[in-house]
């Protein structure tokens, strides 16, 4: 690689294929230390000595769910800002009613889901 | 190569820098540096957590009035953690009954390499990174979000009811905390005109702690929430879900959740000194000696340079650290609805309100002006929207209060009415 | 072979193996996670191509918002995960067709930028010639150019409201009061 940019990031893939060494060592010296006896009661279920009842992948109330999309909403909001941020100080006085016009848009999205109650837990 | 010239490169942590003085830009020299940088910064990362959690410990148990680690190693206790750490070696390493064994073991791992591979963009001195990335400090927030993956990973595999419902609190609240984390870097990004992390301590001539501290303040709220400490620690809400995801983790399993969230916490440290405060330099030394006509001081054009910048790096990055254990030492866990109220009906929508301000502020104020009033008039609109939060906050809480008192004297009117007509029969 | 070959073989295996098992495995968590690393290895090809603002984009939405969306989703689900379902249904012949038709599409835009005829099928399709230092920030500055994007851009935060809205609908059919 000679691009610069690519020379930067070689050192990230590099860190990515050398970073799984440093948690796997403990853990394997973990293996290769401690005793290896294992057995049915000591492999049940942690709930605090009760037997555990049922599956333990059962459904999850819909709250957790809405969360996620209006954080999902944000989120590829705050992407499509950041090349903005980082322009801002090349950008015309234009720029500031299309920015406050996107954010402006998506806080009443916002004010929906407060509206309609989503952003209560229940 | 000489052993003495290579002593001092490596001292002076310019060992790059002279292997390619000794053997020219060749492919290989870079990877043997990238190889060495890697295992210099994770090892780095990997010790620092003894010590960190020894420090913690410490410092908690002084300030509820207790000794904390005082037996192993000495009268402070110094080696206590190290202790810790072979008892956890030691332990018999678990895997419950039905679990997902790929889940499971995948998840301690992949939380530490999330966590150590944030550390690639943070600089400890002038050039002294891992990677130089143009995108820096949205490839922090990149990575980061990948850690929300493990929590899921660790209670889905676990096969326990308490660790999945820990996994999805721990989702939801690390994923809301995610929304005014990234908003808040939006403002510094603004104001630097870059991304990258030495671009945006070169662009603080002020700290920008005291130019937009309403965007700081946000930060830091979130890097409490998304590194799970109190007063947002639910995720490992001892009294209710046992101890949250990792719950059926064991040994170094769980050690390596340990090691995730310390590394996080300091890694959260060093991004608000990298972002807020001025990194690895002295801002406001530079101002005081500007004062009296002296040069700033320069790091990057001494040798070095880069060895000097660490104290002053780390100088700052533990005082915020000490900030994230008094924290903890000082207040309560918050209830879910609490936590996620506070987020999306506090946070974000001041973080929205902040951006608009500081973007229409900036591109309001005329190109040349100086960068005292530039910043006296951000710190101003930054206080001016403190003030109007917290007044908001105020009279919602009062119109709360007034309301539950009202309704608590109606269901005390109705007790006495129902009470009083059964005691005259 | 330069690394940055070694590096694209490496994600390719990655990206086409996980994507194989993610059509394959019957367990649906099995799948998302493999979906993830396929993901991972489509982030590490825009950094190749240099668009490293992509990439971490791709990081942060499709692993840290879309996947955590579609577990969630597996999770509310009933019974999904003890299905023993085949993962092949009636509807493999139109699957193929689609397959086919996308892969002749990749093939024949490649062929028309890369091959010497090239200028003939696509005109002025010029290799970009940005400084890539700058790739981001002339991103951004194409978001808000009337010339350019500014509608686009625009029309996506009409689009994200109409997407939070219609999910809240969805998810919430009553107001609780």
């Amino acid at each position: 690689m000679t691009n610069e940019v690519l020379q930067n990031w070689q050192f990230i893939f590099i860190f990515v294929a050398l970073s799984p060494i440093f948690p796997a060592a403990p853990v394997i010296l973990n293996r290769l230390l401690g005793p290896q006896k294992p057995n049915a009661i000591k492999q049940q279920t942690y709930e605090c000595g009760i037997e555990t009842v049922g599956d333990t992948w059962i459904q999850f109330k819909v709250q957790y769910y809405i969360y996620a999309l209006i954080f999902v909403v944000f989120d590829i909001e705050a992407v499509f800002l950041f090349p903005i941020a980082a322009a801002w100080g090349l950008l015309g006085l234009f720029a500031v009613f299309e920015v406050a016009l996107f954010i402006i848009i998506l806080a009443v999205g916002l004010y929906y889901a407060w509206n309609r109650g989503a952003l209560e837990w229940f | 190569m000489n052993p003495i010239d290579l002593l001092i490169a490596t001292l002076q942590l310019r060992l790059g820098e002279y292997l390619v003085s000794v053997y020219g830009s060749e492919n290989w020299v870079f990877v043997v540096r990238d190889v060495l940088t890697v295992l210099t910064i994770s090892t780095f990362c990997l010790l620092i957590v003894i010590f960190l959690i020894w420090l913690e410990r410490k410092v908690i148990a002084r300030m509820q009035d207790r000794l904390g680690p005082n037996r192993v190693g000495g009268r402070y206790g110094l080696l206590q953690t190290v202790a810790d750490v072979l008892k956890l070696l030691t332990k018999e390493s678990l895997t419950p009954a039905g679990a997902d064994k790929w889940a499971y073991n995948l998840a301690p791992l992949l939380i530490v390499m999330t966590a150590l591979l944030m550390w690639a963009v943070i600089p400890f001195g002038p050039g002294a990174m891992g990677a130089d990335l143009n995108i820096g400090v949205f490839y922090i927030l990149a990575v980061s979000s990948v850690s929300v993956v493990c929590l899921l990973l660790a209670g889905w595999g676990s096969n326990n009811k308490y660790a999945l419902l820990g996994a999805f609190r721990s989702v939801a609240q690390l994923v809301s905390y995610e929304v005014p984390m990234v908003l808040s870097l939006l403002i510094p990004i603004i104001l630097a005109g870059s991304m990258a992390t030495e671009a945006i301590i070169g662009a603080q001539y002020i700290p920008f702690l005291f130019v937009i501290p309403l965007s700081a303040v946000i930060f830091f709220i979130s890097a409490l929430a998304e590194t799970g400490r109190t007063p947002f620690d639910l995720l490992e809400a001892e009294s209710e879900i046992v101890a949250g995801f990792h719950v059926e983790y064991g040994g170094m399993k769980f050690g390596m959740f340990f090691l995730a969230e310390f590394i996080g916490t300091l890694l959260m440290s060093a991004l608000f000194v990298t972002i807020y405060w001025g990194g690895y330099t002295l801002p406001l030394v530079n101002l005081v000696l500007g004062v009296f006509g002296l040069p700033p001081i320069d790091l990057a054009s001494l040798a070095w340079g880069r060895t000097l910048s660490l104290p002053i790096f780390f100088g700052k990055v533990f005082v915020i650290y000490f900030v994230f254990i008094w924290i903890r030492a000082t207040l309560p866990r918050v209830r879910i609805d609490q936590m996620l109220n506070l987020n999306w009906k506090f946070l974000v929508p001041l973080s929205l309100v902040l951006i608009l301000v500081v973007a229409i502020v900036d591109k309001a104020l005329p190109a040349n002006t100086n960068v005292w009033a530039y910043s006296g008039i951000m710190l101003l609109a930054n206080i001016l929207i403190a003030v109007g939060a917290i007044e908001l906050l105020r009279r919602r809480g009062r119109q709360e209060r007034a309301a539950a008192e009202a309704a608590h004297d109606d269901e005390l009117a109705d007790i006495s009415a129902e009470a009083l007509p059964a005691a005259h029969h | 072979m330069t690394s940055q070959q070694v590096i694209f073989i490496i994600l390719a295996v990655i990206t086409l193996a996980s994507g194989l098992v993610v059509v394959t495995n019957r367990n649906l968590f099995h799948a998302a996670l493999a979906m993830m690393l396929s993901f991972f290895g489509v982030a590490g090809f825009y950094v190749l191509l240099e668009a490293p603002f992509l990439a971490a984009s791709q990081l942060l939405v499709y692993i840290g918002a879309i996947s955590i969306l579609i577990i969630f989703a597996i999770m509310m689900t009933r019974r999904l995960m003890s299905t023993d379902e085949s993962p092949f249904n009636s509807q493999w012949i139109a699957a193929l067709f689609g397959t086919l038709l996308i892969g002749g599409l990749i093939i024949f835009v490649i062929v028309s930028v890369f091959s010497p005829f090239g200028d003939i099928i696509i005109a002025n399709s010029a290799p970009p010639s940005l400084a890539v230092q700058e790739s981001t920030v002339l991103l951004g500055r194409s978001f808000v150019d009337p010339d350019q994007y500014v509608i686009p851009f625009e029309i996506a935060s009409v689009l994200l409201l109409g997407a939070l809205v219609g999910s809240i609908a969805i998810a919430r059919p009553e107001k609780e009061s």
